[in-house]
């Protein structure tokens, strides 16, 4: 290919020259070049290198169907691998290199592959690599296998990925419109163009940075655009369609800073969009097939059009002596065009012969053709030479000449772009006229236009464009109007279809899928080892799982596989194709969501006092809560055993804002409460909390908290942090969907309510010091259980229930949020005034695990409430949600593993949550239980935990038993005591 | 994306519902037999085409809904408010 | 038959690979059957061969309404592992392990499985001890698991995010390193081929379309190929059990459909060398990279019933979102394609192998999104079921009664809401 930037012409802009290098070297382009025009312009043709045989690859199209100009773009942390060089726009300081190549693409050492091509045939690696060869001998297992996966893997993948963080930022947007148009073609600018001169909405998205479609491959005004751009239509150019999804919803991807030499910090790199439209116009153009021919991979053979876009729209003649092959009229105007700028054309049709406007169109300028002519084996491994090509007879294609050229173009049909409408499902069928895959009729508010669905001229689509724009106008209910589209015209000289060059004598390697290196050949083997769908034939052979996802080469390889069927098209079908229509990044789907915005934070309105005492912090679902409040040179164990200690002999103050929080009120609220709790609540006094257990339909546990009664009809219920949502989803839908008698409303007002536990024996005390009037705390006014709602001192409204999770006598307390700081300061003046501290989640559950209480590590869903060995809160003169499913034989039977208590034989080593307790000698299996909460106990002075137990206490009161933990710690000898291991009795928390 | 037509709140994107589940089970009383409560809890037409299903409008007017929809083309036919009353707190006849 | 081998591979090469057998037959359909498989899906082809192989079935037929594995034997995303704790799921995990340590040599086919491992990441002292009782469990019968510190996860997969002002800062991982990937489309064929060797006719392009049944038995079943008669009768029809089923006039199935999606980027050179997992703060999302190169991944399902082969937008960001904050270098990489399949998902979890009301039939179904590590045990269980008409003891709970029992094997403690199983 000796290709050259032409001194005129074109729609670059040659006043704005741009630097860029490509693979170390210095080249220049100018704006509105690609990275492949301006590579082409400067002499480069060996861009990449295939994906299995490492061939010399050059550009082979101008647009999103590129399969062999893929490179890498940028360095360091902002590489991008695999971009198509067709589609990339060229600015200032663009750096690219060739990729999948070593040491570069020009000359690869991988380029050995080629030499054992014929062993490599599709699926040639499920049928050894298993063991030692030649006969697979050795291990059974997968060893070898994995040995040679690594060289597999090495060999494989296309670009490298940066390792490193990707730097950029990311955007999502959402819109709404009228009608969306796809593509800015001649029919996507008209039915735009018409949709929005009767008023609509109209969003117009084009994937190119130029608006124009097939248009910039012409020379010609463009006059579309002008009225675009006069028009009230938003215009969206760098932005790709690249999935339709249910209800008119797109995915769009807007590019805004990839064709930036330096972009401004405040934008993002890309955008992407969820467009909802009322209507969707598809006018996604078409893309020209290429065929089947000995080495139609060599650099230099293009589509002809992309000969067309090069020269019109880049100002690049990309060859001087050209060989045009056709089996259809369109590449007429391409030799025309390109003998007009100089350039020596002769074309090789496979049709016997042509007529009318085409003809002339070819004599007027002076084109050489060869009819019944096709392009047979090409030559020049880095750069194409000669083509030797065929003439077909009764027997089939014979050799028939040999032309030298330096550019081939092919152009054998084109297809549709029905991708889009394939993302909806629609399948689209097989037009024997055209040669290609239509799209169809869809049934929903959706229309497609132009040459994607089979008008191959200017006029044809521009009609077509408009009767698309008038059933998006009937469907929105502005016009009345019966526009039909006109017929698929064909070509003025029918189309001859052919895929593939085969001549009989002659071993010919001729790729269908030049990425992934599929060639004809596999085609046939994949048929005659009988995967003959086309779905088995595409994941056999790999054709159309490359980059392209097809585009290139999948209707030839259908047509081939029909062949060897003996098949028409049709029968054998299409493979779907998937979201997106090109690669989007990963980053642009996941916009801001990411690193430390991966998902919300909840914090609670202490969490800023809480951090000025030193709060280590703890994830807690969404939640950040303090973990522990180390003071000087504290670990956490050391932190939490001194919070522990302090908590039991004076007071400790914790965070419990995260529990949820609901208000239920209303005549029945105490009638719905029995019924979703297990106890009974229908005699709660006013003014009393109760602790309950709520079941899920299936009789497991679903949630536990305490539950307030603040008036006749207004409870105040508590959750756990980890099901405050749940509990909330499900208490609305039994009110709403089951219960719809009961006159009562949930409201969760977990977010205005700040929580405070005080606990320890001082807890009164200082409860009493901060209080409006001390009189309303005293044991008789606030007894175990009770609940008052008052005020602090500073009029700051609070609601007290004096509840207990630590075992100690202790007091929940909760304000406005916006008071929480208030709270926190006086709270902390009379703790410390007693040598009480703070405590975290740490201490929190060092405390619970002492007393036997249960948290979500014990209630994960499999629990049943006689596991949790509190079957007493199961009510026997009442219904309940669960009740009956919880008597199901399984649930109810005996020797269910149920809670104990555990401590450690010698009383001086640890054991960890997560091991399993196993007897003596049988350390295997399932052992016999599990352990799930283990702590350190300042109280007992050694390790102690709580598990599950098949039988409980009961069956295993002072036995010993293994805690088994091979993943860590090894085996500890525990004896088995009873769940309440601090304060069996409850003295403390009454006192 | 699903487009629910929310009775209180208007189209929206299905991510700001959450799905139930199967809209045509009626829950037996809290002390039916074993057999009904299995049934109901645990056995599914699972019908490809039409159904009647849950959805809560979570992320809005937390309205659980009653919705007529083929789990085969995600079309809906139909949205209602599974608390036949619930529409009267706004005066309208939704 | 030609034995694959490195011989058969450079033979054919020498001789222009003109002489490879069909990988199967394409046989007409007979008037019976001993048995009859519904579904040439990865479990129905694993059936047939251990139906073959391990019991000396003959007269063995599959009867697949479209093309071999073209369910969700060639929409999932490929990992394999038996990281699993309750009793049944446990043993029989282990032994679909087990089976695919020796798969490529046993059907002569390499289904690629790179027991490369699977590691899910930790972000908290908590899931660390859940996730070290699940581990334990897995090493006291004998399989592998480890739990790793932070250190060696850093030396073992250097470019996950490990700043500690990510959301959710890693503290380390639960690792199962006999677990790993395989050939997805590789599996089906494999299992294809072995059983066709063993006389299994492979009938593809045949839709059971009605099911007739006398004296509580089912006697054959309509196809858009003829009637086909069964003296024994499997259903291993993934995403269409309940219309199946129904077809069969048996009523309901504790099962909903719904879908999940998968995803692959652009293929690139080696990046990640295991299987990760990730699963916080509400997110589920696994990754691996294929030897082709592109990451494979995947998150949860769409959260609405669904039986279309299409997935939708929200999910599709929450995955790229998993993805990039786990693997931050992945913010470049571009997605290549997205689909989705249809799932059983059971209100448990955990799938059926069981007999049925019918004496002659029997259900394979409820795989939720788990099906594919689990093909060649659901195979050998299901056959040893079909062959000996008991379920063997360690799916003795993996019956449709188990709820009645109260006997759920209930992995994720989720319970009876089939979306959240996975």
């Amino acid at each position: 290919m000796t290709a050259k930037r032409l001194s005129s012409g074109g729609r670059i802009d040659r006043s704005q020259s741009l630097s860029f290098k490509w693979d170390g070297n210095i080249y220049n382009g100018y704006a509105g070049d690609t990275l492949a025009s301006a590579l082409m312009a400067n002499g480069e043709n060996v861009l990449g290198r295939s994906f299995k045989y490492h061939r010399p690859r050059g550009i082979m199209s101008a647009g999103v169907e590129e399969s062999g100009a893929i490179v890498t773009i940028g360095e360091g942390a902002k590489k991008d691998p695999n971009v198509k060089a067709t589609t990339q726009e060229l600015y200032d300081g663009l750096m690219a290199s060739g990729q999948n190549a070593f040491p570069s693409v020009r000359f690869d050492f991988g380029g050995v592959n080629n030499l054992f091509n014929k062993f490599f045939a599709a699926g040639f690696y499920y049928k050894t690599f298993m063991g030692l060869p030649p006969f697979e001998w050795g291990s059974k297992g997968t060893w070898l296998w994995m040995q040679y996966e690594k060289v597999i893997r090495n060999a494989a993948g296309m670009g490298r990925a940066s390792r490193e963080f990707d730097p950029d930022t990311y955007e999502h947007g959402h819109d709404f419109c009228d009608v969306m148009v796809v593509g800015s073609g001649p029919a996507g600018l008209t039915a735009a163009l018409e949709a929005s001169d009767a008023g609509l909405d109209v969003l117009l998205v084009e994937q190119d940075f130029m608006l124009g479609g097939d248009d910039l491959n012409r020379a010609g005004d463009l006059d579309l655009i002008a009225a675009v751009e006069a028009s009230n239509i938003r215009v969206m150019t760098r932005t790709t369609a690249f999935g339709l999804y249910d209800y008119g919803v797109a995915g769009l991807l807007e590019r805004v800073t990839d064709h930036m030499a330096e972009a401004p910090d405040y934008m993002p790199r890309q955008r992407f969009w969820t467009v909802r439209a009322k209507y969707t116009i598809v006018a996604s153009g078409s893309l020209e097939r290429h065929v089947a021919f000995g080495h139609n991979d060599r650099p230099g053979i293009m589509t002809a059009n992309a000969g067309a876009a090069y020269l019109n729209r880049h100002g690049v003649l990309a060859g001087e002596n050209i060989v045009i092959s056709t089996n259809n009229d369109s590449a007429y105007s391409v030799a025309a065009d390109l003998a007009g700028a100089g350039a020596s054309v002769s074309m090789l049709d496979a049709r016997e012969t042509i007529a009318g406007a085409t003809a002339e169109m070819a004599s007027g300028a002076g084109i050489d053709i060869t009819f019944n002519a096709a392009p047979m084996r090409a030559h020049g491994p880095k750069g194409i030479k000669k083509l030797e090509y065929a003439s077909n007879s009764d027997h089939g294609w014979h050799h028939a000449g040999t032309v030298s050229c330096d550019l081939a173009l092919i152009s054998c049909g084109w297809s549709p772009v029905v991708n889009l409408l394939s993302h909806r499902g629609v399948k689209p069928v097989w037009n024997h006229e055209n040669a290609c895959f239509m799209p169809v009729e869809s049934n929903e508010p959706l229309a497609v236009a132009g040459s994607a669905t089979g008008h191959w001229n200017r006029e044809d689509c521009i009609a077509s464009g408009r009767a698309a724009a008038t059933q998006a106008m009937n469907a929105l209910g502005v016009s009345k109007t019966q526009v039909s589209a006109p017929a698929n015209a064909g070509w003025e000289n029918p189309i001859e279809p052919l895929y593939e060059v085969r001549v009989d004598s002659h071993k010919l390697k001729s790729f269908i899928d030049p990425q992934h290196d599929v060639t004809s050949d596999d085609v046939r083997l994949a048929h005659l080892e009988g995967f003959v769908s086309v779905e088995h034939l595409k994941r056999y052979t790999t054709l159309g799982m490359a980059t392209d996802q097809g585009k290139m080469g999948n209707i030839i390889g259908i047509a081939l596989m029909a062949e060897a069927l003996g098949k028409d098209i049709p029968e054998v079908g299409t493979t779907t194709f998937r979201p997106p229509y090109t690669p989007i990044s990963l980053g642009a789907l996941t916009g801001r969501g990411v690193y430390d915005h991966f998902r919300p934070l909840r914090r609670t309105p202490m969490n800023a006092w809480n951090l000025e005492k030193g709060a280590v912090m703890m994830e807690a679902g969404l939640w950040h809560r303090p973990w522990y409040f180390p003071e000087k040179g504290e670990g956490i164990s050391e932190a939490y055993i001194r919070e522990t200690e302090i908590t039991r002999n004076k007071v400790g103050l914790c965070d419990v804002t995260s529990l949820g929080k609901i208000a239920v009120q209303g005549p029945d609220a105490t009638t719905f409460l029995n019924r979703i709790y297990t106890n009974a609540f229908a005699k709660l006094a006013i003014g009393k909390a109760r602790y309950g257990i709520m079941l899920r339909d299936d009789g497991m546990v679903m949630d536990d908290g305490t539950t307030w009664r603040l008036s006749e009809d207004e409870y105040f219920m508590t959750t756990t942090t980890a099901h405050a949502a749940k509990v909330m989803v499900w208490l609305e839908e039994l009110l709403q969907t089951r219960w719809q008698d009961l006159k009562v409303h949930v409201t969760s007002v977990s977010e205005q309510w700040a929580g405070i536990a005080i606990a320890g024996p001082e807890s009164r005390n200082v409860l009493s010091k901060i209080a409006s009037n001390a009189a309303e705390v005293t044991n008789d006014e606030l007894p175990f259980m009770g609940v008052t709602q008052t005020t602090l001192k500073g009029g700051i409204p609070v609601r007290i229930a004096r509840i207990s999770f630590s075992g100690e006598m202790a007091y929940e307390a909760y304000v406005p949020s916006d008071y929480s700081r208030d709270l926190m300061d006086m709270l902390w003046e009379e703790t410390t005034k007693v040598g009480g501290c703070l405590y975290g989640t740490e201490a929190l559950g060092a405390m619970r695990v002492e007393k036997g209480h249960v948290t979500g590590t014990e209630l994960d869903g499999r629990v049943t409430i006689e596991d949790a060995g509190l079957g007493g809160m199961a009510s026997k003169k009442k219904d309940y949600i669960g009740n009956v499913l919880r008597k199901r034989p399984e649930m109810a039977k005996e020797g269910r593993p149920q809670l104990v208590g555990i401590f450690p034989v010698d009383r001086s080593k640890k054991f960890n949550a997560g091991a399993i307790l196993c007897e003596k000698g049988k350390v295997s299996g399932f052992g016999v239980g599990w352990t799930t909460g283990v702590t350190h106990s300042p109280s007992f002075g050694h390790w102690l935990g709580v598990g599950f137990l098949e039988g409980g206490y009961k069956a295993w009161e002072g036995k010993t038993l293994i805690a088994s933990d091979p993943t860590r710690a090894g085996d500890v000898e525990v004896e088995i005591v009873s769940p309440h291991m601090y304060d069996p009795k409850g003295e403390r928390m009454h006192g | 994306m699903l487009r629910i037509q929310c009775p209180f709140c208007g189209e929206r994107d299905h991510s700001e519902f959450t799905y139930g589940g199967d809209g045509s089970i009626e829950y037996p009383a809290l002390d039916a037999s074993l057999e009904d409560w299995t049934e109901a809890v645990f056995m599914r037409e699972n019908i490809r085409g039409s159904q009647l299903e849950t959805w809560q409008h979570t992320s809005g007017c937390r309205s659980w809904l009653l919705v007529e929809r083929d789990t085969m083309t995600h079309e809906i036919h139909s949205v209602k408010l599974s608390h036949p009353d619930m529409g009267k707190a706004t005066g309208g006849n939704r | 038959m030609t034995r694959y081998s490195a011989w058969s591979v450079f033979w054919n090469g020498l001789t222009g690979q003109k002489n490879w057998d069909r990988a199967w037959r394409d046989p007409e359909p007979k008037k019976e059957y001993d048995v009859i498989i519904v579904g040439g899906g990865l479990h129905g082809l694993a059936t047939a061969y251990y139906l073959a192989k391990n019991h000396g079935q003959k007269n063995i037929a599959i009867l697949e309404k479209g093309w071999l594995g073209g369910g969700n034997a060639g929409r999932n995303t490929t990992i394999v592992r038996s990281n699993y704790f309750m009793k049944g799921n446990r043993e029989f995990y282990e032994h679909s392990l087990k089976l695919w340590e020796g798969l490529s040599h046993d059907l002569n086919y390499n289904v690629m499985f790179s027991q490369r491992a699977h590691i899910s990441l930790l972000h908290s002292p908590g899931a660390r001890d859940g996730a070290a009782r699940r581990y334990n469990t897995m090493r006291l019968h004998g399989s592998d698991g480890e739990i790793w510190g932070l250190d060696k996860l850093k030396k073992e997969v250097p470019h996950l995010n490990y700043s500690p002002n990510s959301r959710f800062p890693i503290i380390g991982a639960a690792v199962q390193r006999r677990a790993g990937t395989a050939r997805h489309d590789a599996v089906a064929w494999g299992y294809a081929r072995a059983a066709d060797q063993l006389g299994v006719d492979i009938i593809q392009q045949c839709e059971v379309t009605g099911t007739t049944t006398k004296n509580g038995k089912m006697v054959s079943v309509e196809t858009n190929r003829g009637t086909i008669k069964g003296k024994k009768i499997g259903f291993a029809v993934a995403g269409n059990t309940s219309r199946v089923w129904q077809m069969a006039g048996l009523g309901k199935l504790p099962i909903e459909t719904h879908k999940l999606q998968a995803f692959v980027s652009e293929p690139l050179k080696p990046l990640l060398d295991q299987v990760v997992v990730f699963g916080v703060g509400g997110a589920h999302f696994y990754i691996s990279q294929s030897d082709k190169g592109g990451m494979v991944f995947g998150g949860d399902l769409d959260w609405y019933k669904s039986y279309a082969q299409r997935g939708n937008l929200p999910i599709v960001q929450d995955v790229a979102e998993c993805a990039t904050s786990i693997l931050p270098c992945l913010g470049r990489v571009r997605l290549l394609r997205h689909w989705s399949g249809v799932m059983d998902m059971s209100m448990d979890g955990t799938p059926f192998i069981c007999k049925t009301p019918l004496d002659n039939l029997y259900l394979n179904a409820g795989w939720n999104y788990g099906g594919f590590k689990a093909s060649p045990a659901s195979g050998w269980y299901f056959a040893d079921l079909i062959a000996n008409d008991r379920p063997h003891e360690h799916i003795a709970n993996h019956d449709l009664k188990r709820f009645e029992r109260g006997y759920n094997i209930d992995e994720r403690g989720a319970g009876p809401d089939p979306k959240l199983h996975g």
